[in-house]
């Protein structure tokens, strides 16, 4: 009921009859209704969009942004233009692309901790994390983060002594933030590839540490 | 320097994160559907990358006023909805518009046989 399009003054009733196809929900149908204005329009194009949906469906994930935190910890002069222009030190190794939007890196260490929210919806580093998790999206992560980070922080697991400050940046549609995690320690004989591989998700939305997590929570 | 100013809602700084460890990233096609359309339209220049976190922030803020719990599984009706009202007041198409097509498909489901794919006539 709350979905229907609003300030509209018809009512359709659809109820399935039998014989004929399945009529989907909604917001199916309403999406659909878009897609074909919009095609209609030349706006976009269908094979475009079912290839961006498969893209973040199948590839693209939060490894991108594990192979510039990678970088980072073997390379300190990557690491310093990182630090000093994200967006241009990741163009470096190919990974904004067409979606490119102002990265900005915050480096935890051992007296600052980053934790990144957007307050306002769901603005997040798409390109190198891929899309953003359930909870990220939801009310309590975005109202909590701002108001109690070390609450969030415990609750993911994650407890930090009185001595370390925590730092939190709200993303936002022009300025999106990743967190460079600290290289965990006895890590001196990994490769590149296999420090990646430390590097979660969440490491770099600031609730976990590298290292902590074999694989990025859902 | 961007620190965010604590202005949350109340109610959702009493609830617990909840996470689900494998969940899929759309629960429904038309969920990835929706959201490629924004990008999409990002691209095509109707609208900047600012305009739509803002109409998605609305949409939210407008949802939680509803009684939405905003709790993550009603986000990309949030989408849709902030992707009808920019498509409207970018005067791409209007309210009517969009509801004459939306009930063109439903007329289309209603009348193709089932098994036959689904186009409009």
């Amino acid at each position: 009921m709350p979905y229907s399009l609003s300030n509209h003054p018809h009512h359709h009733d659809h109820q399935p009859a039998h014989g004929h196809s399945d009529v989907p929900s909604d917001p199916a149908l309403r999406t659909k209704a878009l897609e074909s204005l919009l095609t209609e329009k030349g706006l976009v194009d269908p094979a475009a969009i079912d290839a961006w949906v498969e893209a973040y469906e199948k590839k693209i994930g939060p490894r991108r942004g594990a192979q510039v935190v990678a970088r980072a910890w073997v390379d300190p002069n990557f690491k310093g233009r990182l630090l000093r222009d994200a967006t241009g030190a990741i163009e470096t190794l190919g990974f904004l692309g067409r979606e490119a939007q102002h990265i900005v890196v915050v480096e935890n260490t051992p007296a600052i901790h980053n934790l990144v929210v957007c307050t306002l919806c769901s603005c997040y580093p798409w390109g190198l994390l891929g899309l953003p998790p359930r909870w990220y999206k939801a009310a309590p992560y975005r109202a909590r983060a701002v108001i109690d980070p070390r609450g969030v922080l415990a609750e993911f697991g994650l407890a930090l002594g009185d001595e370390v400050e925590v730092r939190v940046w709200d993303s936002t549609a022009e300025l999106r933030y990743l967190v460079l995690p600290e290289r965990p320690g006895g890590t001196e004989h990994l490769s590149e590839a296999e420090l990646a591989a430390l590097v979660t998700r969440d490491a770099m939305i600031g609730v976990a540490k590298a290292g902590a997590l074999r694989e990025g929570r859902a | 320097m961007n620190q965010p100013e604590a202005k949350p809602c109340a109610d959702a700084a009493l609830q617990p994160i909840r996470r689900v460890e494998g969940e899929p990233l759309f629960a429904e096609p038309w969920e990835a559907q929706a959201l490629a359309l924004a990008v999409a339209l990002q691209q095509a220049g109707c609208f900047t990358a600012v305009e739509w976190a803002d109409a998605l922030g609305v949409a939210i803020k407008r949802a939680q006023a509803g009684g939405d719990p905003d709790d993550g599984s009603s986000y990309y009706l949030h989408v849709l909805d902030a992707l009808e009202r920019l498509v409207q007041e970018k005067k791409i198409a209007s309210a009517d518009l969009l509801a004459a097509k939306k009930a063109a498909w439903v007329d289309a489901y209603e009348h193709t046989p089932h098994g036959k794919p689904v186009e409009l006539r």
